[in-house]
This record gives C-alpha cells, sequence and structure tokens, in this order.
C-alpha cells in the first residue's frame, strides 16, 4: 500500500470516494505520521487523535452512504489561531495558558460541515507576530527541508518554514496532514509556503470570515489555506470562504468553483511585472526564479507588461505602524481578569502588568509597544494617520495597474530560508522578509505563492502572484500554469524519521517531481 | 450664527449673576448627557438590555471580549439615535465612523471602549427651554453612540472586586451641548427638556435611578463680558436634583479660589451629594491617553436620505409643537400647556378627555371654549390628586372618558364647579358614570326658577335689615347669593341665583 500522508487532497478525495481508502485509514496514516515527526519539527502544538478518528469514522458512514460533502474524510491541520470549541486555543502565547472556547471560528465550521477532519492545532509565531515561526511559546518549528553547505554537502542547520503560519507549512511539506489552515496579516501564509514548496493563498480581505480567528490587526488578517498543490489550495479556499454575518468585514458575494478555474489556461492574460519590486539586496538566484516565472507564463500564451506601483517602497514602514497599532488595541482584552493567564500583583495595575509581562513573549510585546507609541496623542497624525495615508496610495497605485494588467507577478520573498536564530537578534532584518508580501494586505486584494524552484542551496523558491479584488480564480489559473512548468517540490526524503543515516535530502540534488504530461496528471 | 454661540460673547441679563465677595460673576455651564438606548439588545451583540437580571447573565461572547469575536451593529439602535438626532433638530450624518477608546478597566472587556470620536451620527441641533415663561435656546453640538462598560463591584469581598457585565456594550447616547447655559435652573430645564424629548421619542426611559440617564456637568465662572474660564468637569451626576446642587457648590467654590487669588486647575470631579461638595477625581494631566483610532472591526456607517427623511415623516409630535398646538387649539396659557405637555402621557391624557365627550352629544365638549376648564381639572384637580397618593397618569383612578364626562356636565349646567368636586370624589373613590351618578344622587344643578325663587324669597324674609344694608351697599349681594345656594344645598344655578336677587332687592 502507498504512503497515504504522501497523497495530495485531490488524490485522497478521489480514492475516498472510490472506497480505496477509508476515511479512519487516512486519519490513521497522518497521526502516524505526525507520532513519528512531531517532536522533531514541533508543527503541532496539540494532536487530537480522538477527534480526529470520531470525525473520520463518522465521515466514513457518510461515504459508506454516498452522503459524501466536498472535504469529507479528509484529514487537515488547524492553525492554533483558529478558535475550536473545546479545543485548547493559544494563539501560542503563554497569555492564553489552557484556553478552551465554546465556540469554532467560522472558517473552521466551514471545514467540518464540509466533512474534513481536524488532526490537531497548528504552530504559529505567537499571535501570528513573526516570519519564521521562531516567537511560538511552544517553541520554533523546523522546516522539514535542509540546505546545502557551501561545499556543497547537506547541513542539519535547522531552517525555519517561514512565518507566522510557520505549524501549517512545515505540517503539509512534512505530509503531516493533506492541507492547512493558516492566516496571513503581512505574508504569513505566502512567505512561509515559499520556504516550504507548497502552495499558499491569501484571499481577498473579506472573501473569509475572520469571527473566531484570534485577532492581530483586524484591517489586514486573513484566512486562507497552505496546501501542497494549486488545485488543493483551490478546493480548500472554495469551502472556507464565506459571507458571515458576524463578521460585518465580510464580502457577501458568491465563492465560485475555483477548482474549475483551473482547466481555462491563461492564454491572453496580461502579467504585470513591477519595478519597483526590484529592491537592492535581493538575491541573485530570486532574480533569475523571478525572470523564469515571467518566461514560463509568456509561453503558456500570456502577455507581459512591465509596471509601476511607485509606492511600494512606503508599504513596509507603513505596515509596521498599521498592524503594530491595531494589535495594541486588539491584544488589550488579554488583562488575566475573565480568562487565560493571570499573574496576581499587589493591586490592579500590578496585576496587570505581571499578567502581561509574563504572558505575552519578546515581539508581541515590542509590537503592543510601538502600536501604542504610534497612537498616543502627538503622535497619531505623523504615524498613524500618515500610514494611512499611504495605504490608500499603494490601493492607487494598484487600481492604475488593474487598468493594463490581470495579474502581478514578483517573487515571494528577498532571500531564501534561513536558518533558526539567524535573524531573531535583528528584528528589522526579520521584517524585511514581508517586503514583497505586505503591499497585498495594506490594499486588501489576493494573494498566492506557488513554488518555483530552488535555490543554491537547495531549498525552495516560490513566486507571488496578485490579484485584482476578488480575482482569485485568475491567481488558481496561473498558479496552475507555474506549476505545470515548474514541477511540485517535494521536501526531501524523511530525515527526520532516521538517526542520521536518512539525513541526506533529497532536494540537495535539485530534483523537482516534474508532472506528468499536461492535462492528463491530476494534482 | 447660531442663537447659542452668540451667548458665549454676550453677557447674559444681571438676574443670572451670582455675587462674589469682589463683584458679580457668570456661571457657564455645558453638559455631556449619556442616555441608554431604548432597545432590547446591546449596541454590537444579541444580548439582552433588560435591567436588574443576576449578574452576568447578559453577557455574550462579544460583550465579554472572548478571542476572535466581532462587533455587528444593531440597526435598531442606529435608528433610535437618528430619531433622537431629528428631535433635537440637529445634522444627521449619514456617514460616521466608529473608534476605539483604549484604557484597560476589569469593567471593560475589551480594553478599549466603541464609541464615535471624529465623526458622530448626529451632529449640531438645539433644545428650547423655559425659564419663568421665557424662551431660551441650548446649542447641541453633537451626539454620538458607544458603548456602556460593565460594573465594578467593590464591597462584596475584601480581597477581590467583582464585575457584572450585564451593562457591557448596552448602547448609549452620549448628547453634548454647547456651553450655553448660564445657572443650575437653565442646566436643569435643560436636562428635563432632553428627557422629555426622548421619553416622546421613545429611544430613552430617562430613568435616573437605573443609571439610564446620566449627566456630565461642565462648570466654569468668569466675569460677565469676559472669555471663557477654566473648566472644571463633574462626572456622573445621576438626578436633576444633584446636577442643581453641583453646579451651585461647583461655581461658588470656583468664585472662592479666584476670589481669594487663585487659579482653577481643569480636573474632573465628583459630587458628594451627602456632603454637598465636590472632589477632585483626576487632574489633566492624569488624564488617560485615549489612544483613539477607527475600529477595524467595524465598516463606517452610511444610511441614505430616504432612510432619514423615513424616520422623520414618523416622528411623533414633539413637546414644542405640541404646546403650540394645545395653546392654539385648546386656548390654553403657555405656563398650562407646559405642564400638560411635559410627560407624553399627560398630554395624551388631556386630549382624551375630548375624545370620550365629542361634539353633538350633550355634554360634548369643543376645544376652543373648554380647554382651560379641563385643562384645570386635569392639572390641579386630576394631577393634584395623583401627585398627592403617589400615582401616575397611568395608575389614575379616574379615566380620561370620567373626567370628559364631569367637565361636560360642568360645561352644559347640569353641575355646578362646587358639585363637581364632590363628584370627582366620588369617582375616585368609587367610579362609575359622571352623567348616571348625577342623575342617581340628585346632584344636578337647581334651574327651576320656581324653586329658587321660593328660596330668594324666605332668604329676604328672614334678614329685613340686610335688605336695607344692601340697598345702600349692592356689595352685600354676595352674602344673599351665598345664603340661597347654602340653602339649595349648592345646587343652584348661581347666575340665576344672582340676577333674581337683583331684581328683588332692587339694586
Amino acid at each position: 500500500m502507498t504512503d497515504l500522508t504522501a497523497l495530495t487532497l485531490a488524490e485522497a478525495r478521489d480514492k475516498l470516494k472510490t472506497k480505496e481508502v477509508s476515511a479512519t485509514e487516512l486519519t490513521k496514516a497522518h497521526l502516524s505520521a505526525i507520532e513519528a515527526a512531531n517532536a522533531t519539527i514541533n508543527a503541532y502544538v496539540l494532536v487530537t487523535p480522538e477527534h480526529a478518528l470520531a470525525q473520520a469514522k463518522a465521515s466514513d458512514e457518510r461515504l459508506r452512504k454516498g452522503e459524501a460533502r466536498p472535504l469529507e474524510g479528509l484529514p487537515l491541520g488547524n492553525k492554533d489561531l483558529f478558535a475550536t470549541r473545546g479545543i485548547r486555543t493559544t494563539a501560542c502565547s503563554k497569555i492564553l495558558d489552557d484556553f478552551r472556547p465554546t465556540y469554532e471560528s467560522t472558517v473552521g465550521q466551514n471545514l467540518w460541515d464540509a466533512g474534513a477532519v481536524m488532526l490537531g492545532k497548528l504552530n504559529n509565531d505567537e499571535f501570528a507576530m513573526g516570519s519564521s515561526n521562531e516567537t511560538s511559546a511552544f517553541g520554533p518549528v523546523v522546516s522539514p527541508w535542509r540546505r546545502r553547505g557551501k561545499d556543497g554537502k547537506p547541513t542539519t542547520d535547522k531552517l525555519v518554514p517561514g512565518g507566522s503560519s510557520g505549524g501549517s507549512s512545515a505540517a503539509v511539506a512534512a505530509d503531516l496532514c493533506l492541507a492547512a489552515t493558516a492566516t496571513d496579516t503581512g505574508g504569513s501564509i505566502r512567505q512561509p509556503a515559499a520556504l516550504t514548496g507548497t502552495v499558499g493563498i491569501k484571499p481577498t480581505y473579506g472573501r473569509c470570515s475572520r469571527w473566531g480567528i484570534v485577532a492581530f490587526a483586524s484591517s489586514l488578517d486573513q484566512a486562507g489555506p497552505i496546501a501542497k498543490t494549486v488545485r488543493d489550495a483551490a478546493i480548500m479556499l472554495r469551502t472556507m470562504a464565506s459571507h458571515d454575518p458576524k463578521d460585518t468585514t465580510s464580502v457577501n458575494a458568491p465563492v465560485p468553483n475555483y477548482e474549475a478555474a483551473l482547466g481555462k489556461g491563461i492564454k491572453g492574460l496580461r502579467v504585470g511585472v513591477p519595478k519597483e519590486y526590484r529592491v537592492d539586496g535581493m538575491s541573485k538566484e530570486i532574480e533569475k526564479l523571478w525572470d523564469e516565472g515571467i518566461q514560463w507564463l509568456k509561453s503558456a500564451g500570456a502577455t507581459i507588461h512591465e509596471i509601476s506601483l511607485p509606492h511600494t517602497k512606503y508599504a513596509l514602514p507603513a505596515y509596521y505602524i498599521v498592524a503594530p497599532a491595531e494589535a495594541s488595541s486588539n491584544l488589550a482584552r488579554y488583562d488575566g481578569v475573565r480568562y487565560g493567564l493571570r499573574v496576581p500583583g499587589k493591586d490592579l495595575i500590578d496585576t496587570y502588568e505581571n499578567t502581561r509581562a509574563a504572558g505575552f513573549g519578546k515581539e508581541v510585546r515590542r509590537r503592543i509597544l510601538i502600536g501604542t507609541y504610534v497612537l498616543s496623542a502627538g503622535y497619531y497624525d505623523a504615524y498613524y494617520l500618515k500610514a494611512q495615508k499611504v495605504r490608500t496610495l499603494i490601493k492607487r497605485d494598484f487600481d492604475e495597474a488593474w487598468s493594463k494588467v490581470d495579474v502581478v507577478l514578483t517573487p515571494t520573498t528577498p532571500s531564501p530560508a534561513f536558518a533558526s536564530g539567524e535573524k531573531t537578534g535583528d528584528p528589522l532584518a526579520m521584517y524585511l522578509e514581508d517586503i514583497f508580501t505586505v503591499t497585498v494586505n495594506m490594499a486588501g486584494l489576493p494573494g498566492m505563492s506557488v513554488p518555483a524552484g530552488l535555490s543554491s542551496q537547495g531549498t525552495p523558491l516560490g513566486l507571488q502572484l496578485i490579484g485584482q479584488p476578488f480575482g482569485e480564480e485568475t491567481l488558481f489559473r496561473v498558479g496552475q500554469a507555474i506549476e505545470d512548468a515548474a514541477g511540485r517540490f517535494k521536501a526531501p526524503e524523511r530525515w527526520w524519521l532516521g538517526d542520521g543515516s536518512g539525513s541526506s535530502p533529497a532536494s540537495a540534488k535539485g530534483k523537482a517531481t516534474k508532472p506528468a504530461a499536461k492535462g492528463k496528471g491530476k494534482r | 450664527m447660531s442663537a447659542a454661540a452668540k451667548t458665549q460673547v454676550k453677557p447674559e441679563k444681571s438676574k443670572n449673576l451670582v455675587r462674589g465677595a469682589t463683584g458679580d460673576w457668570e456661571v457657564v455651564i455645558g453638559m455631556e448627557v449619556h442616555a441608554q438606548v431604548a432597545s432590547n439588545s446591546k449596541l454590537f451583540s444579541g444580548s439582552s438590555t433588560a435591567f436588574g437580571a443576576e449578574p452576568n447573565s447578559h453577557v455574550s461572547l462579544v460583550d465579554a471580549a472572548m478571542p476572535g469575536m466581532l462587533p455587528v451593529i444593531n440597526e435598531e439602535c442606529v435608528k433610535q439615535a437618528i430619531r433622537t438626532g431629528l428631535g433635537l433638530k440637529a445634522k444627521i450624518n449619514r456617514r460616521s465612523v466608529f473608534d476605539r477608546k483604549n484604557y484597560f478597566y476589569p469593567d471593560l472587556p475589551q480594553g478599549y471602549q466603541i464609541s464615535q470620536y471624529k465623526q458622530p451620527v448626529v451632529g449640531e441641533g438645539e433644545v428650547e427651554i423655559d425659564i419663568d415663561g421665557e424662551a431660551k435656546r441650548v446649542g447641541i453640538e453633537r451626539l454620538h453612540l458607544e458603548q456602556d462598560a460593565g460594573k465594578s463591584i467593590h464591597d462584596q469581598s475584601p480581597e477581590y472586586s467583582y464585575v457584572d457585565l450585564n451593562r457591557s456594550g448596552v448602547a448609549l447616547m452620549e448628547i453634548v451641548s454647547k456651553p450655553d447655559m448660564r445657572s443650575a435652573k437653565e442646566a436643569q430645564a435643560y436636562v428635563t427638556k432632553l428627557r422629555t424629548i426622548m421619553r416622546y421619542l421613545g429611544t430613552c426611559d430617562g430613568d435616573m435611578e437605573k443609571g439610564n440617564l446620566r449627566a456630565d456637568v461642565n462648570v466654569s465662572v468668569r466675569r460677565p463680558g469676559d472669555e471663557l474660564g477654566t473648566r472644571c468637569e463633574i462626572k456622573n451626576v445621576n438626578s436633576i436634583r444633584f446636577i442643581g446642587q453641583a453646579i451651585e457648590v461647583e461655581a461658588r467654590r470656583q468664585i472662592e479660589i479666584i476670589e481669594e487669588g487663585g487659579t482653577i486647575d481643569q480636573e474632573t470631579r465628583l459630587f458628594d451629594s451627602v456632603k454637598g461638595e465636590t472632589r477632585s477625581m483626576r487632574s489633566k494631566e492624569e488624564a488617560h491617553d485615549y489612544r483613539y483610532f477607527p475600529d477595524p472591526d467595524l465598516l463606517p456607517l452610511e444610511f441614505s436620505q430616504a432612510y432619514v427623511d423615513d424616520l422623520k415623516q414618523h416622528l411623533p409630535e414633539l413637546p414644542d409643537e405640541k404646546r403650540a398646538r394645545f395653546m392654539k387649539e385648546y386656548g390654553l396659557s403657555a405656563y398650562d400647556a407646559g405642564v400638560l405637555v411635559a410627560e407624553r402621557e399627560s398630554a395624551d391624557f388631556f386630549e382624551a378627555v375630548f375624545d370620550f365627550a365629542p361634539p353633538g352629544k350633550p355634554g360634548a365638549l369643543a376645544k376652543g371654549r373648554d380647554g382651560k376648564l379641563a385643562a384645570n381639572w386635569v392639572i390641579n384637580e386630576l394631577f393634584g390628586r395623583l401627585n398627592k397618593e403617589g400615582k401616575d397618569v397611568a395608575t389614575s383612578p379616574v379615566s380620561a372618558k370620567q373626567l370628559g364626562g364631569l367637565v361636560g356636565l360642568i360645561t352644559d349646567g347640569t353641575i355646578s364647579g362646587k358639585i363637581a368636586k364632590d363628584l370627582f370624589e366620588i369617582l375616585w373613590t368609587e367610579g362609575g358614570d359622571p352623567a348616571a351618578i348625577v342623575e342617581a344622587r340628585g346632584m344636578k344643578q337647581v334651574t327651576d326658577m320656581g324653586a329658587i325663587e321660593k328660596a330668594v324669597d324666605e332668604i329676604i324674609a328672614a334678614n329685613p335689615d340686610k335688605v336695607e344694608q344692601a340697598k345702600a351697599k349692592p356689595n352685600m349681594l354676595g352674602w344673599f347669593t351665598g345664603q340661597v345656594l347654602k340653602a339649595s344645598g349648592g345646587k343652584a344655578n348661581p347666575a340665576a341665583v344672582n340676577e333674581l336677587l337683583k331684581r328683588k332687592l332692587g339694586i
């Protein structure tokens, strides 16, 4: 029998339908894989086997009766930012302690209502603040990928899986779930997807409900999937997205069948290449990858247009005003009064201070301080208000671009995956990870990262597609074209299972799993 | 330029000035009134707003600020705010924005209050108050919607404070006046009028005892004609009487400080009604930095002009218009009309008195002819009695129909005013149909001239000395009238008696 965890979501769906496998078998296979890997990878902060097996059993019953729903019996991971009814939800922060919500996030509920199985809660940067999954209260996530040293030999450096959805990207890349939920405030879906060879899409702001997702920066936060293939991401997003009366910023527009858009090709599609994204310090191989991407799309029938997004350079500084400002207010509710951690003090103020000092990690505290500062009297106009104006200009840049092009192609990250600890001492270097992704959140647009190649060190690199508002279907079409051209990039052999003997990363040879002939293979 | 703005620079008439040791002072008052919106559920959640429930029994996940919870605006509360704005003749802003006001306190679960800071739903308007028969306009600066906080309870345990979140998230309208008031009396009249308008509209029940209406009072003093002085804000005054007292003592305190060479510190103060003083709560330096910014969880609040027009069209008649109509239609004095319209229920009762005695039937009332008489009965007899017995219009033992019947019996000459008081007593204690009671108990006014003449003759015959006096001094007629009425048991028609006496006595 084949390794069930190596299946894509679409493949598993088909095998369940033909009763080749059962939901229980599929779930058990994943639970075993998690058990074997998690001590090393640390992708899951909580595994829920009983919950998963009960859901799988119910799915098998439905499959038997022919009453299967769209995601029936498919085991998924759920980022710990999503509230889960009766199941510990912490946003990977000590301050939430052993918090068990009495409610399920709307996105989660949509998935479970469609028959999906939850394997457990996935690690992330504390309150989704980080780009390496090193700020989690549960410790860092280790990428299943390994890089080559200068001598060309594989190293045992612990690479980061990106962040904040590092648990999601690592779990998908290491076959610890078929797909995962994730969230993206400044790049937290796309950057980890790029660093792990997975597909991640942040849909248009308002496409998914934010209800029941622990808030970081409300005007930027958006849920989306991380998956093994473009098709899998399309399947996931269709179910995750919905209009929700409980979130007034969610948009009441029908959710298209994204999977159906995949076969449409990209002939005649106008692809924009923004000159402002050729930033100083961008690695040569990223530039090369970008050019390669342009060629692929051209070959697939798209036309390429250089465009200008003149306010791009202001996006990152503006983002690091808006996001912390909103976060400083959103995180005020964690005060030790009603739920979560409480560290008593001699009086009320003391209790607040003790609780928040003990409960929040360093990066979260830093952002609360920045946010509090930029909103304070006398600074509001200079920082917050100005940042909002930048935001309007960024939106305008894109509005103008949309008169010329249908989609924009850029790299996802300025550099390949780095090792744990390499950037932790330098917050600004870490913030630069978001340089290509934040504009998309600032403008509320959909953005997708698709694996496109490997770095000289043998680690994955991604290309980013930016779409028009609610242009997700176009992103999936173009994403499919890139995937068809570049192939899939599987994580190396499972070094975490062995004692070091199997630690030679398969990817070190630079081998990508090439897809079957166009139009034939189901991925 | 509004009338309200002009009053800021023009010294008021001397009657409002306060005499200090070194001369006259003018008191300047502005107010922020917090009025709980009459609605079944909270501003951003579906929880009930009912008063007096078990602590923490009306708390939703949103009210408790659970992680990932989002506010959803309650349209009913928006509607009530717009209606109130229309009642204050104010500008309605078709686009307004909710902001977060950030501060930490255990009864504020989110760590911020959702309020409206720079773009409120209602802009400038005005309220007309009546001071000793003179109309005065108080300008409204703005009205905005915001969430109430929960309640901290400090007296249940020596170690802990408790928090009740039932109020947390309940919708409040903060109504900010311009600094247009010049005395405690004007401030009281303003709050009273505001309360009346909202009660007419049904947008706030105005119950100050339950805390559903409370006022922050800004007080400053200055020499007449000077620039505005430094103000102090007296927080959360919860009765109209205390508003008056707080202003008086605060103005006096400020005048004393300035006259002794001191200066006023801008600060927030509390009124202690037991000690009759205000005391400092926090100074300007200690004031919070609320870090206001637009709430990213909520879209700007927008609605169409048609929506506003529709609400306007369905507004009830408001007290000012009703008073003008009562004066015109019923010929009432401004004072009487004012008393009647002070409560919608009173005004409705008064009008119902006429409804129940329709024209064309015996005892029918005519608005123009009988308005004053009916108002007298409603205000003096009925309200006086209700007040005395601690009842109100809703629990009145005498209905509008009964009172209408009684007034009708007076105007058509069936009973005299004196008998009517006896009839009222019977209606109050026993109830029944006024006409039937009068008939059954022989209370009808005697208009039978034969019977009256007999009584007149008897009195004249029995008092020859008085007859002589009356001829010299026609004023004596009154004595005779009294005697005749007394002999008839009050039932003789006084006009007929007078006529007859004049003739018989030859005066």
